[in-house]
């Protein structure tokens, strides 16, 4: 009887501080978004519920601008570090260790923990010194944010890929193979429809990061291509504006949408996997 | 017959290479080539001219020099001013993940003792706010801290103060922003071990007498060793680099490298200054990477 008594009031304990932990995670948001229906110009006193800062942000055209070059820069960078970290992630997963494999793992995760600044000013450096040598690139801008956001975001897609993979059954690779299947059409026909919702979670975390990333792109990026974060960035050094909160809860209402319905999709896939697994396996069972 | 034969043994090598040659290529090119380029930066000497900094080579007559410049090692080591933003980064660092462990690690304990449909739910509520703009949430709290902010007017209202306690640009505001921003990355990796754990080890001890807490103490936190880690390495390395939130909600006493490593690069335009102070910091960092990196590795790699 003591026994679970305590056993109870230790769970309880967890409980709390997960409940605590996750209104300390989302209380300051939820008062962001209230506050972006703020009337009042001051951004601390309430002045009654209004849409207009909305209305302001539609008018601002460096925003918009910063806007639409994030999303192109995080389009490309996530299809480019999609094709990179499942490459990496197949190497980690399915090859036998080597020199290379060893190599290779201890750069795909190295960016996973590597201080932004270092990755930023490191990528910058490298540029510079490519334009001396061969002359290319001759600007930075979109291009070099590209590359320095398809590098960094590779070792993510890498990690969510490989797990995918790892718990992937290997017999249907196999049995493919045996069939005949070149390893192309096998990796094609085979893998890609069993891990396609890490794949996609994959793209959307390489999307997601190259979209919020400031510190990187502020070194890599030349005048000519200002993302959003450094817009907002420039914009929040100066204290809290009303406009800002305006677009803050734009995104957080972008980025919960696309997440929830990545995470619905996901799902549903999973389960009818498991349920096209089941009839196969009671299809089997009388043979 | 022949050719189908051969077919598979003759493509798999060529795929095999192709499939560690891109990424491998890749990475040394953008990953491994740029911190080398950073090592003889740091070794060059500051110059006014695009790029701001002298060459290491020099061929003259026939006689190629290299100069090696160790003056900027030399100023990190002589300037208090550096020698303050390092220690103080790692103090920062340090107790900031030590609060993100302490409350994140009753919180994967909590997630991973859910049903498996609320587990579901409460790692999507868990990773929600990681996916959602850095810059955004280091920004929220701007509003909350500030001299007439929400807390501030909250407490002058309930009569507890009586002039705004100064929140803003301290260091406190710091630990709350690392806090808050870097909780997700400690909880999901504590909950993903955690969840691994098989129950039948705390009934194991549980019938063998042993107390609930006392179980903790030597079975879960012993077993959930890797999590740790692993959760206390994502906030503790890229924190030590952090500039964000020190910027953002930091004073000017509240020095961490990377502000100053910003600040050399962009304001003073000193390159070199700039490569010695992140080849300091890599060596600082060496050690947790190696751990994390070990960890993760482990992970990525088949194990079963």
């Amino acid at each position: 009887m003591k026994k679970l008594a305590s056993r109870g009031l230790k769970l309880s304990f967890s409980k709390v501080m997960l409940w605590a932990g996750l209104a300390f995670l989302y209380v300051p948001m939820l008062i962001l978004v209230i506050y972006s229906f703020n009337a009042s110009k001051l951004v601390t006193v309430w002045g009654g519920w209004s849409t207009k800062w909305y209305g302001t942000l539609l008018e601002n055209e460096q925003i918009l601008g910063a806007v639409s070059t994030s999303l192109k820069i995080a389009f490309f960078s996530a299809s480019m570090s999609l094709i990179l970290g499942t490459m990496a992630a197949f190497v980690m997963a399915r090859f036998r260790h080597s020199w290379g494999k060893m190599t290779l793992s201890n750069m795909i995760s190295a960016p996973l923990v590597m201080p932004d600044v270092i990755i930023g000013l490191s990528l910058l450096l490298l540029f510079v010194h490519m334009a001396d040598l061969i002359g290319w690139p001759t600007d930075r801008g979109m291009t070099t944010v590209w590359i320095a956001h398809s590098t960094f975001c590779s070792a993510y897609v890498a990690v969510v890929v490989s797990s995918r993979l790892r718990e992937m059954d290997r017999s249907i690779e196999e049995a493919a193979l045996d069939l005949g299947a070149t390893p192309l059409q096998s990796f094609f026909l085979v893998t890609v429809p069993v891990i396609a919702p890490s794949l996609i979670a994959g793209w959307l975390l390489a999307f997601s990061l190259s979209l919020d990333d400031l510190v990187i792109a502020s070194f890599t990026s030349g005048p000519g291509a200002t993302t959003l974060p450094m817009v907002v960035f420039s914009s929040v050094r100066l204290g809290v504006s009303p406009q800002i909160n305006a677009l803050a809860t734009l995104i957080i209402f972008a980025v919960s949408t696309t997440a929830l319905l990545a995470w619905y999709l996901a799902r549903r896939s999973e389960k009818r996997q498991k349920q096209q697994m089941r009839q196969a396996d009671l299809q089997m069972a009388p043979a | 017959m022949k050719t189908l034969s051969l077919k598979p043994t003759l493509k798999l090598p060529n795929g095999r290479i192709w499939t560690l040659g891109v990424p491998y290529f890749w990475l040394l090119l953008f990953f491994a080539l740029p911190f080398l380029i950073v090592l003889k930066i740091s070794l060059s000497s500051m110059a006014i001219a695009i790029p701001p900094y002298e060459s290491l080579f020099s061929f003259t007559d026939e006689v190629m020099e290299i100069s090696l410049n160790l003056g900027n090692f030399l100023l990190l080591l002589d300037d208090s001013l550096y020698v303050s933003a390092y220690l103080n980064s790692l103090q920062v660092a340090f107790f900031s993940t030590l609060g993100c462990l302490l409350i994140g690690y009753p919180m994967a304990y909590a997630m991973a003792r859910s049903t498996p449909r609320q587990q579901t739910i409460l790692l999507l509520l868990i990773m929600l706010p990681s996916w959602t703009s850095f810059l955004i949430r280091v920004y929220a709290w701007m509003g909350l801290l500030s001299d007439t902010g929400l807390i501030n007017n909250f407490l002058l209202w309930l009569g507890l103060i009586d002039s705004p306690l100064r929140m803003m640009n301290t260091n406190f505001a710091v630990y709350i922003g690392i806090i808050y921003g870097y909780l997700p990355f400690m909880v999901l990796p504590l909950y993903a071990n955690l969840v691994k754990l098989d129950p039948s080890l705390l009934e194991a001890a549980s019938d063998l007498g042993s107390r609930s807490l006392h179980t903790f103490w030597t079975v879960t936190l012993p077993l959930s060793k890797g999590g740790i880690i692993a959760g206390s390495m994502l906030v503790f390395i890229p924190t030590v680099g952090e500039f964000v939130i020190p910027e953002l909600l930091g004073g000017p006493n509240s020095l961490m490298i990377g502000k100053i490593l910003w600040q050399e690069f962009f304001n003073n335009r000193d390159w070199p200054v700039a490569s010695a102070l992140a080849i300091v910091m890599l060596v600082l960092l060496i050690i947790p990477i190696a751990l994390f990196h070990r960890y993760q590795s482990r992970q990525m790699e088949a194990e079963s």
